[in-house]
């Protein structure tokens, strides 16, 4: 990756990214080391998925009307992403800030790949991203994760749930299968792009203390630190 | 005539999911061209002209898509996105029109006529700097056309024929956000070298043909139509098919698509 085009000689900045499934608790653990690096002083940023302007109601209108196809839903995601990383993430990482994705491109390669992509074909569509410095992947038994996206709620969306891959009429199983897919194909990536583990079915503050640990062992935090902090 | 060769499609790169390009019976032919360069009126003369000789036809461009088109010439109005991201718009509308519209028409027995195709997507995206590997790839999902024709037009005499027209020359066509001086005219002909320049490098790549655009529109159909006459199965040419290629327009016997199974 991140060898085409753009330069990326002048990037200072570090990217620590979380992925998992739903329910898998990583939204959690990302949101709690931004308020740790943010209230010790440190340049941090955070941004998620499937949060640009640009094409959101592309997505939407493809989303409701059920007019994606595996390659749509896959570049449509992709353009999404695209117009994050040049417009927010580059230039956050340009300027030397910690940036925290709550799911980067292995959330692409997982669930596009499931819906029958080509892997090599993801893999060079994302080709001009910058790689995490750490990327933590959220380990957690299926069925932990189903009960956490379930409970309280009465109804899955379309894409969520899968449905569109016809693996089963019912949401909650299509669902279940689906998402058990999307855990494999992560699994079956974590050598590649050197995840880097997480149990996340421990408590949320035993969690947090491994996670924090990590990153003072990988990023030389006090460079990151405001120069002109309070 | 002998009977036309079995010729399967091809993808260019990796299959789509859920496609057999042993089931594309149709025929994809690309013509490809600055504005200006007489594109649209020779696709307009050999809708014409299919349609005579029984051809059920469609035709598709870019920014036509049902998913994007309409967002996509939105967002190019305000210039408001990165290079990475305008490209990878492209190809969304690109694949929508592929899936939803060609590849269905092709399994229908259709002749699909896309009034641009992906060489155009790919040389504006390697002029703005695009790594024409990473570009390539993405395309890589398209179907091999059974003939491409790139009308080529001196880009002098492409300003004329825009500036006739619309006595403006286009924006983009002009390459102004990648311009090097506030010099329309002069931005206009230097990024249409540029792409001619870049169409050079791809034809080695991909062998299509360069249709000689400065010549008589009638000239230039009879040229394609005898050049597409062969790819096409002798069995569904009616009578006054022959490829005469007067280019007249037959409203009074324009056939609908439905007609060509009776």
């Amino acid at each position: 990756m991140e060898k085409k085009n753009r330069a990326n000689s002048e990037i200072t900045g570090k990217l620590i990214a979380a992925e998992g499934l739903d329910g898998s608790g990583k939204s959690t653990q990302i949101y709690l080391i931004k308020r740790w690096l943010e209230l010790e002083g440190y340049k941090v940023a955070f941004t998620e998925w499937n949060s640009s302007a640009l094409v959101k109601e592309a997505t939407k209108k493809g989303k409701k009307r059920k007019m994606l196809t595996p390659t749509t839903f896959s570049l449509i995601h992709s353009t999404d992403f695209a117009d994050r990383y040049e417009r927010q993430i580059l230039p956050l990482l340009q300027g030397g800030f910690i940036v925290l994705a709550d799911r980067y491109v292995y959330t692409a390669f997982a669930r596009d790949a499931v819906r029958g992509c080509s892997r090599e074909w993801l893999r060079k569509l994302y080709g001009y991203v910058r790689p995490p410095d750490i990327t933590f992947f959220f380990k957690i038994p299926l069925e932990t994760a189903f009960h956490r996206i379930l409970d309280g709620r009465p109804q899955l969306k379309y894409h969520e749930a899968g449905l569109d891959m016809g693996l089963s009429a019912d949401p909650y199983e299509s669902f279940r299968l689906f998402q058990g897919r999307v855990y494999d194909e992560y699994l079956s990536m974590a050598d590649e792009f050197n995840f880097t583990a997480v149990d996340g079915s421990q408590q949320p503050n035993v969690q947090q203390e491994n996670l924090r640990n990590i990153i003072q062992q990988r990023i030389d935090l006090p460079r990151y630190r405001w120069k002109d902090h309070r | 005539m002998e009977r036309p060769q079995i010729n399967v499609k091809n993808f260019f790169g990796c299959q789509l999911p859920g496609v057999d390009p042993s089931a594309l019976k149709g025929k994809l032919i690309v013509l490809e061209g600055a504005d200006g360069s007489g594109r649209s009126t020779q696709i307009e003369i050999l809708r014409n002209w299919l349609e005579r000789t029984g051809h059920a036809c469609v035709t598709v461009g870019l920014k036509r898509s049902m998913l994007v088109g309409e967002e996509l010439e939105k967002a190019k109005q305000g210039n408001i996105m990165g290079p990475i991201t305008r490209s990878l718009f492209y190809a969304t509308d690109f694949a929508d029109q592929l899936e939803n519209k060609i590849i269905p028409s092709l399994r229908a027995g259709f002749v699909v006529l896309a009034d641009r195709y992906i060489y155009t997507l790919m040389a504006r995206d390697i002029i703005r700097g695009a790594d024409p590997d990473w570009i390539r790839n993405i395309y890589g999902i398209a179907l091999v056309p059974d003939a491409v024709f790139y009308i080529q037009v001196p880009p002098k005499t492409l300003a004329e024929r825009n500036l006739r027209k619309n006595h403006m020359l286009d924006y983009w066509e002009s390459g102004m956000d990648i311009r090097r001086s506030g010099d329309m005219f002069e931005s206009f002909i230097h990024y249409q070298t540029q792409v001619q320049r870049t169409f050079g490098w791809m034809h080695t790549i991909y062998g299509f043909k360069i249709i000689n655009g400065n010549r008589l529109v009638k000239t230039i159909a009879n040229e394609l139509q005898a050049k597409i006459e062969g790819l096409l199965s002798p069995q569904t040419v009616l009578a006054g098919g022959g490829g005469t290629g007067d280019g007249a327009y037959p409203e009074h016997m324009v056939l609908t698509q439905n007609q060509e199974k009776i």
